[in-house]
């Protein structure tokens, strides 16, 4: 693993090393000094082209816990808006001798192009690139529903929302898919891809049919501004068709887990009831979420990037 | 041109060798510190782990009072991290009550470099602040590298820089042994 | 002026033959042509083009040639050098400048900076409204009336999506017999658009942009042709269900005609996995189907051209993230290269049936009579030498434009263009430009 790109990439394998890995990071936790010495003398740079302040600072969070220097470069609102710029900041971070470049990227793809351009020799991980994938966050909550679920082999996860543009439920998809879970995506037509031939799950338009069935519920944001571009008639619609509320979270099963990548429309998508009552894991991905990411950069970074761990290993 | 000789590996210490110095360890430890109260043991993973349990129930068998067990990864704490390939963490198991003001014994199977007991006594120093450290080992081979010696020692074991130690256990080999051998595998 | 006598080529493919060039002209077309020479052999230069094709001159109906306005971007100058590299000796210019060329003075500078580089001849299109902007229509007529006798009208970058414009501006164009080209494409349908629209674009994240955004126009625009009864083009054709579209409408014997960019006969979507922008295009690349698509109805006639639709870009437009970049492929120089692998080699077309798409058609289109001549004597002296057998490497530093945005980088293409004359002289011989 050289890059965190796309959670597609991942084998089963190294899937499940993040995973494990982030279960002795998660125990740090609990100790009195929750700092490791594993990147010390690395540097990790926050790329952040728009404004996402609680992934940043959860990214931030699990480069000093491994001893890291951490610089934040937030390029929102500066002169860094498109174009050479992009490649600019690159050769910069280069030139800083960045180990690590965590990047948040508007535009699909941009992560990728940190890592295949040549531009730098540091590893990149995505962390949100246009509608295109997020990975840390899937695996934070491929986490969180294996704590609560134990192997995701079989189970049953649904995935409702603005999939259409969510790197969150790309990512999800992708990785549950990997780990042998059964991923159902439920959303208006208009929220899907019109061609979803690709993509490693089943689709729904019934919120109500496939509930009863769900292991965990992954509620996605929906942006109020959707409605503007004719995505659904209103918010009241929305919320009656695909919201999550107590009647509705009345059909799920004893054990079945509520989860929400945040930020929250409460009322919109979910419930206030449901987002506070004891199946949401909502607070817990968060925590989760420093842990997987310790995880990823620890495995990405501490290591030198000369030799595979194949060729150490032979 | 006949095939060339599968290389068979020297036995040092066979199954009933590792269990008489693990019963010797127990009791050194408990002599040492005057009964098993204060007593944590840290097993070193992988290996470090099996032993550590070993010696925990030989010191319940004698003094009818187990001690705290648990394991200690030293991964993130090793001296060459960011040389080699990243590497899988093991599992870290703190007792319940912590390490603060006990006897930690850290137990490994080989004693070489010292390099994993430093990086253990670092990782250490991040988890409590203990009355004292000792260490017991299996086999030490020499050549340490840097000022650290075992307190408890099952076998000392005079080898060459080129000769590789291996120590197996039947919860992970499905045999108890220590084996030596050259480079190739061959028995010296 | 020097003679020159061209030896043992294949004329379109066919026959081996002499071909001797004088004064603009191909004087003569049969064998043993030297002993005909007036004065002996020795007044003419002699080409030894065995094993090579002699073709028409291509003719281009869709360049960027970016002068005025982007400069660093292409020049009239180099734009015609990479054509007459390309084997083009006439390329029609693209409105979408700065300043648009939607006025008189501006197709006049065009075409007069055209003629002054002297690699091709240069025609300009004009814009149907000003600025491009869609909303009033340009002063079609004084640019027909022109100097740059400008026949053809486009608004390509942009689709004139109005429909009553676009009926107004077939219809306006008939006073002189002009031609709208339209770049087919419904605003609203691929607002934000990336990559084709389907299953990968839903995978990548990259907004889709689909296929009937491009097909509703063409039907449309078909439509209101026949209703008017003037001349449609349609530019850069790219869906299956777009050639499905001419293919229904010219059996019913509505006129159209319509063209296919090298990059849609070759290159699928799957390149836009790569993020690399080098492969962001407009219209975007599009499935294997379509590319069979396009293939099949540039070999039954269906489309009639092959034009390059060559986009140059600064790098700095191009290296950078997807949704950021320019749209558009450099085309000119490996046009013909890309045509030999997709349709002659794989017996879709005959080096006739390549005349006809590449040169007689598109120039019949644009309505100039100097170009798309057959090689027979008399006929203007535009002829361009092809070594079908070469292999080369297409490499994005050796490109003639000022630009380096071609998506064939890396790939190994047939066909080499050793020769290309206007006017029986030579603008590239041995392969390299004069």
């Amino acid at each position: 693993m050289r890059h965190l790109l796309s959670a597609g990439d991942l084998s089963l394998d190294e899937a499940n090393l993040i995973l494990d890995t982030a279960e002795e990071m998660r125990s740090l936790a609990d100790r009195p000094i929750k700092k490791l010495p594993a990147l010390r003398g690395r540097t990790v740079v926050n790329l952040f082209f728009e404004d996402s302040t609680r992934t940043r600072i959860s990214f931030e969070a699990a480069a000093k816990r491994l001893s890291a220097d951490v610089i934040n470069f937030s390029a929102k609102g500066s002169s860094v808006s498109k174009g050479e710029s992009l490649k600019d900041t690159a050769l910069t971070l280069q030139a800083m001798g960045a180990d690590g470049v965590v990047c948040r990227h508007g535009a699909s793809g941009a992560p990728h192009l940190l890592a295949t351009s040549g531009w730098m020799t540091g590893a990149i991980v995505n962390a949100g690139d246009g509608t295109h994938e997020h990975p840390t966050q899937a695996l934070l909550d491929a986490f969180t529903m294996r704590r609560h679920l134990g192997s995701l082999e079989g189970r049953r996860i649904t995935i409702v929302g603005d999939v259409l543009h969510s790197r969150v439920a790309r990512s999800n998809v992708l990785l549950l898919s990997t780990l042998g879970a059964d991923v159902t995506v439920v959303a208006p037509p208009t929220l899907l891809p019109v061609d979803m031939s690709r993509w490693p799950c089943t689709t729904s338009y019934d919120f109500d049919s496939v509930l009863p069935k769900s292991d965990a519920v992954m509620m996605l944001r929906v942006q109020r501004e959707r409605m503007g571009e004719a995505f659904f008639p209103s918010a009241r619609e929305y919320t009656r068709r695909y919201g999550l509320d107590v009647h509705r979270m009345a059909q799920l099963s004893d054990e079945a887990i509520v989860l929400h990548p945040g930020p929250m429309n409460r009322g919109m998508e979910i419930s206030a009831e449901v987002a506070d009552s004891t199946r949401s894991v909502i607070v817990e991905q968060v925590t989760n979420g420093v842990a997987v990411r310790m995880a990823v950069l620890y495995l990405l970074l501490s290591g030198s990037n000369e030799t595979s761990s194949e060729e150490q290993n032979a | 041109m006949s095939p060339a000789p599968v290389p068979v590996p020297r036995t040092v210490l066979d199954a009933s060798d590792i269990s008489r110095a693990l019963t010797r360890i127990a009791h050194e430890i408990l002599e040492r510190n005057r009964g098993a109260d204060p007593v944590v043991l840290l097993g070193i993973p992988t290996r470090g782990v099996g032993l550590a349990t070993r010696i925990s129930e030989r010191i319940a068998a004698v003094e009818g009072q187990s001690v705290p067990t648990g394991s200690l990864d030293v991964t993130m704490y090793r001296d060459d991290i960011g040389l080699k390939p990243a590497r899988a963490l093991e599992h870290t198991d703190i007792p319940p009550g912590g390490i603060d003001g006990k006897v930690v014994v850290l137990v490994d199977d080989v004693l070489f470099s010292g390099r994993t007991i430093r990086a253990a006594l670092d990782a250490i120093g991040d988890i409590g602040r203990p009355k004292a450290v000792q260490l017991a080992v299996l086999v030490d081979r020499g050549h340490r590298e840097l000022p650290i010696r075992a307190d408890y020692v099952g076998k000392n074991l005079p080898t060459s820089l080129v000769e590789r130690v291996t120590v197996h256990l039947t919860e992970y080999d499905g045999t108890d042994a220590v084996l030596i051998a050259d480079k190739t595998g061959a028995a010296v | 002026m020097t003679a020159y006598l061209i030896t043992d080529a294949s004329i379109v493919g066919g026959e081996v033959a002499d071909l001797l060039l004088d004064n603009g002209e191909i004087v003569a077309v049969g064998t043993n042509l030297a002993e005909s020479i007036k004065g002996g052999p020795a007044d003419a230069e002699i080409i030894d083009a065995a094993g090579l094709i002699a073709l028409p001159g291509l003719v281009d109906l869709h360049t960027h040639l970016r002068e005025p306005g982007r400069e660093d971007a292409e020049t009239v100058l180099t734009g015609t050098r990479a054509a007459a590299l390309g084997g083009f000796t006439a390329v029609f210019a693209m409105a979408n400048t700065d300043p648009v060329a939607d006025t008189a003075g501006v197709v006049e500078q065009v075409w007069r900076l055209g003629r002054e580089a002297g690699y091709a001849d240069v025609f300009p299109i004009g814009a149907v409204t000003v600025g491009r902007q869609g909303t009033q229509l340009a002063e079609l007529g004084a640019m027909a009336d022109s100097a740059a006798r400008v026949r053809v009208f486009s608004d390509d970058g942009d689709c004139v999506w109005d429909a009553a414009l676009m009926r107004r501006a077939l219809e306006y164009v008939k006073a002189f017999g002009g031609t709208i080209a339209q770049h087919a494409q419904e605003p609203r349908l691929t607002k934000g658009a990336q990559m084709n629209e389907g299953a990968l674009s839903g995978v990548l994240g990259l907004q889709g942009w689909p296929s009937v955004a491009e097909e509703a126009i063409i039907a449309r625009d078909i439509l209101l042709n026949h209703h008017v009864g003037s001349k449609l083009h349609i530019c850069h054709l790219s869906t299956k269900g777009s050639v499905d579209i001419v293919r229904a409408a010219k059996k019913r014997g509505l006129e159209v005609t319509a063209e296919v960019t090298p990059h849609h006969l070759l290159l699928t979507e799957d390149l836009a996995s790569t993020y690399n922008p080098v492969f962001k295009v407009n219209p975007p690349l599009r499935t294997k189907e379509d590319v069979e698509a396009v293939r099949e109805g540039l070999a039954d006639g269906t489309i009639d051209i092959v034009a390059t639709d060559h986009a140059p870009h600064p790098v700095e437009d191009k290296d950078c993230e997807w949704s950021a970049a320019a749209f558009g492929m450099l085309g000119l120089e490996t046009a013909l290269s890309v045509v030999q692998h997709a349709m002659v080699d794989t017996k879709l077309l005959t080096w006739a049936e390549v005349a006809d798409r590449m040169s007689y058609r598109p120039a019949a289109i644009g309505q100039i009579s100097d170009h798309g001549q057959p090689l027979v004597a008399g006929a203007p002296a535009n002829v361009v030498l092809v070594d079908p057998a070469a292999q080369r490497e297409i490499k994005s530093a050796e490109s003639a434009s000022l630009s380096r945005n071609t998506p064939f980088h890396g790939m190994t293409l047939p066909g080499k263009v050793v020769a290309t004359f206007l006017r029986g002289e030579p603008t590239v011989l041995n392969g390299q430009a004069k």
